[in-house]
């Protein structure tokens, strides 16, 4: 018995632009060529390309997966291929085990039948047999919690709903390898983490699970390997963080800024006290490190330092003016560094952290980088909000009273 | 091979996926099961009106047999009617499914042809009520009914998986296959028999369905089987249409999620 689950090798899957030939005209001679030339063999032409470029990876059994990209990158095209349901155009895939793909929660639901037909529907197009359904329906229900509306059509289900008994039913499938799209992104935020508890517990049972998600966090969470696609490439494999931490680089390049200011913002990073960046746990110390570069000669330049969460909810800010450091004067061709270090009492999640140059006598901007860098909180503890008053629960109990003393028999 | 294999051990998905349509079509239907009767009903009824106009012209008087014969052959032809429009549909009809989940597409077009077998399951027995009425006598010839049905089958199914993948690609594959289904009933042997057209009577023949609405009509109302040179063409037809279907359909499989 080997010991990956999944292989890929050289996989390269060729896509149009614009329309394809949809009448017979255009078909006739693409027939033609096809005929003279194996079409995988093709190069590509003028409307053509890779939206996935040579990848390779082995995963091993029990190994979770998170894969990581920037729109268009290629995320859903290789889940297309994992799960099955495309084929590339060169190069393999070889699944080892029983493979379940959950690329749209309720894909099969039909909205005139109700809960209880669409799961027994779903489950068997899923890959189950009817009996493993009806062993597991109350499970299922459960889980999804709709147990009263069971026999209602779905058509009358809330989003959350449909959502939430699609998720169910794919979750009890019992996979040796369970893909995963960025399905947790419905449903309500207990649900999200029920899901998510689920899945973990999927992981634990000894399968292999790969998520596609923009939530970083729970990729951080979930996912002890992760893979960074950018235009159908990998470009980063390895633990999570590092591969968080280089997306987070490149989403930092991303961001756009005004040029021809006098003094520029070169490079930003954060750090630990352990030598660790992109993922920290909260309450952890850390530094920021802005590298600064004078075009021009510039008076009373001050570092002004913003923190936002996913929702661009501006969580924290302050300067080093504000914190008692006089601004600085640069020459010409000068550079500057300046430090920050924080104490990172947040809540779990993505944190974006934006820069300025500003001077506050003129109350000018000289220059603005957003997002500079990013990192990602975690917490032992489920709390939610941006902010982390660190809780336990002290005391719950039941207080009883005695009656009969209490009316003074 | 490997289909049929492949077809067995997704037996429970099949049934599933027809147990849908099934479920779908009479949901919220305030005549329900009657609408797999009423087309049958409508398609003899126009055989009747035409029989009598033709009666009336050529001074033969129209029998009881005629009219059986006629509702013998709607049965089968609205069979094939309704899984060839819902066939052709099925992939594109099912579109979601084609692109989210993985699995054997087949049972699309194949599930069309038993929700459309279901329905004529359903008409049948009305049919064995109402025949005694046109004086059939029971005779070894009836054995040839299942066989006869058997081919049609075989041959729409061809057509359905055939069609299902073509309208994937390119949706004048639906909207030819309306416009032929509508007046395929002048020139399918349905309404009238193929011996009317005398001389020609092989034209009518070289489309596979007249051989086998012919068939039945003989071997339930005149006691004796099919036209056996017209029968094995008719065989050979479906037979290699349906492998053919299910090359093509496998052939083009891999690329219907990125094309629908």
């Amino acid at each position: 018995m080997s010991e990956y689950s999944l292989r890929l090798n050289h996989v390269f899957k060729r896509f149009r632009r614009g329309e394809r030939h949809d009448s017979l005209r255009d078909l006739i001679p693409s027939l033609v060529k096809r005929a003279v030339r194996r079409d995988s063999e093709r190069a590509l032409d003028a409307q053509e390309f890779w939206v996935l470029n040579d990848i390779s990876f082995d995963l091993r059994k029990g190994e979770t997966l998170g894969i990581i990209g920037h729109n268009g990158a290629g995320k859903s095209t290789m889940l297309k291929h994992l799960s099955g349901i495309m084929e590339p155009t060169r190069g393999s895939i070889e699944v080892n085990g029983r493979l379940s793909a959950l690329i749209e929660v309720g894909a099969g639901f039909h909205p005139d039948l109700t809960g209880r037909e669409n799961v027994f529907l779903n489950g068997v197009i899923l890959g189950m047999s009817r009996a493993e359904v009806k062993r597991k329906f109350d499970e299922i229900v459960d889980f999804a919690g709709i147990e009263e509306f069971i026999d209602t059509p779905v058509k009358r289900y809330s989003s959350g709903m449909f959502a939430r008994l699609g998720f169910s039913v794919a979750a009890h499938l019992e996979p040796d390898i369970l893909v995963i799209d960025e399905v947790l992104s419905v449903g309500d935020f207990a649900f999200q983490r029920k899901g998510l508890e689920k899945m973990r517990s999927i992981a634990k049972s000894g399968a292999t699970v790969i998520f596609v998600s923009h939530n970083l966090q729970a990729v951080a969470e979930f996912c002890q390997r992760g893979i960074l696609l950018e235009k159908g490439r990998v470009i980063a494999d390895g633990p999570t963080d590092q591969v968080v931490r280089r997306y987070l680089d490149t989403a930092a390049g991303h961001h756009e800024r005004q040029a021809g200011g006098p003094v520029r913002i070169l490079g930003a990073s954060i750090s630990g006290v352990d030598g660790q960046s992109g993922r920290f746990a909260a309450g952890q110390r850390a530094r920021v490190s802005v590298q600064i570069e004078a075009a021009a000669p510039t008076e009373k330049v001050a570092v002004v330092l913003d923190v936002f969460n996913t929702e661009f909810y501006e969580v924290f800010n302050t300067s080093s003016e504000r914190l008692g450091h006089p601004p600085l004067s640069l020459a010409a061709g000068d550079r500057a560094n300046c430090e920050f270090d924080l104490e990172l009492n947040l809540g779990p999640g993505t944190y974006y952290l934006g820069l300025y140059l500003y001077r506050y006598d003129v109350e000018r901007e000289y220059d603005h980088v957003f997002p500079a860098t990013s990192f990602v909180v975690t917490t032992d503890r489920d709390t939610r909000g941006a902010a982390n008053l660190y809780p336990k629960v002290a005391r719950f109990d039941t207080v009883r009273v005695n009656l009969a003393r209490a009316v003074g028999v | 091979m490997k289909t049929l294999h492949e077809i067995i051990r997704n037996r429970e998905l099949l049934y599933m996926v027809t147990w849908r349509e099934i479920r779908i079509r009479y949901k919220q239907s305030v005549m329900g099961l009657l609408w797999a009767v009423l087309m049958p009903i409508i398609i003899t009824g126009a055989g009747v009106m035409v029989r009598v106009v033709a009666s009336k012209v050529s001074g033969h008087p129209i029998t009881a047999a005629d009219i059986g014969g006629i509702g013998v052959k709607a049965l089968p032809w609205a069979f094939f009617v309704s899984a060839l429009r819902f066939g052709t549909a099925s992939l594109t009809s099912n579109s979601s499914l084609v692109t989210k989940i993985k699995f054997p597409r087949l049972v699309f077009p194949l599930s069309s042809v038993l929700t459309s077998l279901f329905d004529m399951a359903i008409a049948i027995p009305v049919l064995l009520v109402l025949l005694p009425f046109t004086g059939v006598k029971a005779s070894l010839a009836m054995l040839w009914v299942p066989v006869l049905l058997a081919v049609l089958v075989v041959f729409t199914v061809g057509l359905c998986i055939l069609f299902s993948a073509a309208n994937l690609f390119f949706r004048d594959i639906k909207y030819l296959v309306e416009v032929v289904l509508t007046f395929a009933i002048f020139f399918t042997p349905v309404l009238y028999d193929a011996a009317l057209a005398g001389k020609w009577r092989w034209v009518l023949m070289l489309n596979p369905i007249a051989s086998l609405l012919d068939g039945l009509d003989s071997s339930v109302f005149r006691a004796h089987g099919p036209d056996i040179i017209w029968f094995g063409y008719s065989a050979l037809v479906a037979t290699l249409l349906f492998w053919a279907g299910i090359a093509f359909f496998r052939r083009l499989e891999p690329r219907f999620a990125e094309s629908v």
